[in-house]
């Protein structure tokens, strides 16, 4: 109950946020296309809420957080083609046992890697990711509807407004409760000093695994939803490049501000898609020449972040319960 | 017998590759040796290596030596530009800031020549400026391409060492990787230094560029990804920082991926190089030669 009290102020955001959202989608105002990029930008936001509490609030620099993201997409698909799951109720046991499949892979991966530092953990990741996505192209192999470099094909959509809602506002409310738990403040002691973290007694290794297992759940649960909204996957949706979007949206939005990794999700994913439709096909390859320039910029101008440095009291994120 | 002279051969194969990985480890070592960064950038200078040499080659038809001179300016002067626009405005700025500083850079060097007006994305073929010539040595086989890979890498690799350990400017790169107060202190100009080692190794990814379309001659934008993240996992594996280590960590690298394709599956030898990365890591953090270990 304390949980749901401590939550009142974000639950009513949400909630009205949710009738306008939902009222937009009915009047038919918007079209499917629209509609399918508003829930994208929301599992966007769950994913990189994942990355930052890695790195924004640990300090664990990763490069290989799209991989988590494609564990929990490609085990959830799977599941939900085992067990012949088409509703969303029974989905959501299957989209827990994704993100804990994403967990424990990063529970396994972060033991030996979370040893290093900096650069080091940045290449280790990035080769991480890259490991996944080759097993990813020979996963038909083993798993024969995997598909492997063919891409999973088939998937049921169950994704939908009421699901992605109530799943996001749950976890943020989770991430928020432990960034203000004791073990938050041990995870950004980490990260403004590690040998002073020790010196006071932090059991540093435990607590960078913690963070980067719940960072890697959500992700996974993220990844669950991804694959049930576009219902075809393929190894290339989660490359190094996804792993960069992650890392832009964190870095603009704020490195350890959950509202900003808010804001700056449905500002990235409006653009991008804004992009889509504004610019000419031909025009289109000209995005990825100018995000790096920006990102170049934004570490030059504004290392920190560019839109929040802390909680916004208007969400009622700002406090523990 | 047969056996035998397959494994040889697979093993001058690898030395052809990994001589190729050496001379772009030799720059992720050099530079990380300097400002302690990891150069994500190096593989895309490497690949615009193989452009100018393409440009310079297939459109005007130049000699050998003057391709040599003219990539190594071309790609010098561009990991000056490189250094001077991106990294030199964050010398004081935390780490992981000039890393994705360096991310950006590459991505933005990637999709910026693959624009249709540049580059464009599509693979072209390589004109390579002479005939491949087959030399049987009954057990092996070598190409003349493999002769002249070995010979330009060997020269490449005596005068680097020439450089870095008998002249004034190799003493100031090494006082500089040590320290760069200290360095400062002795009156040697750390940031001129910074650049000049930048400008060695991207010429040095720019020899790599060419005797890579030498040997495998298709070119493409983003051909600098792999080789590039391949011959970092190189340089660490023979020590971050030092010169021999990159060397004899890009042949190890080059021989164990092409055996793996060989003897394995050529779809698992990107995932066998990381596993040995994660290895490496883990057991020997400082590399075969390294001594330090608060590096890592």
């Amino acid at each position: 109950m304390s949980f749901l009290r401590g939550a009142r102020r974000f639950l009513l955001v949400s909630a009205v946020a949710y009738i306008l959202v939902k009222a937009l989608f009915l009047s038919g105002a918007v079209t499917e296309y629209i509609q399918q990029i508003v829930l994208f930008s929301l599992i966007v936001i769950l994913a990189s809420l994942g990355l930052n509490v890695i790195y924004g609030y640990t300090g664990q620099f990763s490069l290989g957080h799209a991989a988590f993201y494609g564990i929990g997409a490609y085990a959830s698909a799977y599941l939900t083609h085992l067990f012949a799951v088409e509703s969303p109720l029974p989905f959501i046991p299957v989209l827990a046992c994704a993100g804990l499949f994403s967990a424990l892979t990063g529970y396994l991966i972060g033991m030996p890697i979370l040893r290093l530092r900096d650069d080091f953990l940045a290449i280790a990741t990035l080769g991480f990711g890259i490991l996944v996505k080759v097993l990813l192209d020979n996963s038909d192999r083993l798993i024969e509807v995997l598909g492997g470099s063919r891409g999973f094909v088939g998937i049921p959509r169950i994704t939908n407004l009421e699901l992605v809602f109530a799943v996001m506002v749950f976890l943020v409310l989770v991430t928020r409760n432990l960034i203000f738990s004791k073990y938050g403040l041990f995870w950004q002691c980490i990260k403004d000093d590690e040998l002073a973290s020790i010196a006071f007694g932090i059991d540093t290794a435990r607590m960078k695994s913690m963070a980067f297992t719940h960072g890697c759940f959500l992700a996974g649960v993220a990844g669950g939803l991804y694959a049930h909204l576009y219902t075809f996957l393929h190894p290339s949706n989660f490359d190094f490049l996804k792993s960069v979007d992650f890392l832009i949206i964190v870095i603009v939005g704020g490195m350890g501000s959950i509202t900003g990794t808010i804001i700056a999700g449905l500002l990235w994913v409006g653009f991008i898609e804004g992009l889509r439709i504004a610019l000419p096909s031909g025009m289109l390859e000209l995005r990825w020449v100018f995000i790096p320039l920006f990102l170049i910029i934004l570490m030059m101008v504004r290392p920190r972040g560019l839109i929040a440095q802390k909680e916004s009291r208007l969400l009622g994120i700002d406090r523990a319960p | 017998m047969e056996l035998l002279g397959y494994i040889l051969q697979q093993l001058v194969n690898g030395l052809q590759l990994g001589a190729v990985y050496a001379l772009i480890a030799l720059g992720y070592t050099m530079v990380y040796g300097v400002l302690r960064l990891i150069n994500f950038a190096h593989g895309d200078i490497f690949m615009f290596g193989s452009f100018v040499a393409y440009y310079l080659i297939a459109k005007w038809q130049m000699p050998l030596p003057l391709v040599f001179m003219i990539t190594m300016a071309a790609t010098a002067l561009l990991g000056l530009a490189v250094e001077k626009v991106a990294y030199k405005p964050l010398r004081a700025a935390p780490r992981i800031s000039l890393l994705i500083t360096a991310v950006g850079v590459s991505l933005f060097l990637e999709y910026f020549l693959s624009l249709n007006a540049i580059f464009t994305p599509n693979y072209i073929a390589f004109p390579r400026p002479f005939e491949v010539v087959d030399y049987d040595l009954s057990l092996v086989a070598i190409t003349n391409i493999q002769l002249i890979i070995f010979s330009v890498t060997t020269a490449s690799l005596l005068l680097l060492y020439l450089l870095v350990y008998k002249t004034k400017h190799g003493r100031a790169m090494r006082a500089v990787s040590h320290d760069h107060e200290t360095a400062a202190l002795m009156g040697i100009n750390v940031d001129a230094t910074i650049s000049f080692t930048f400008m060695i190794g991207t010429a040095l990814a720019g020899i790599g560029g060419i005797l890579y379309a030498f040997a495998y001659p298709q070119i493409n934008v983003f051909m600098g990804i792999m080789p590039g993240i391949k011959s970092f996992i190189a340089a660490v594996l023979g020590g971050i920082g030092l010169v021999h280590g990159a060397v004899l960590g890009g042949i190890v690298i080059g021989v164990s991926e092409v055996c793996v394709s060989a003897f394995l599956s050529s779809t698992l030898r990107d995932a066998v190089i990381f596993v040995i990365l994660l290895l490496v890591l883990l057991l020997r953090p400082s590399g075969f030669f390294g001594k330090r270990r608060e590096k890592v």
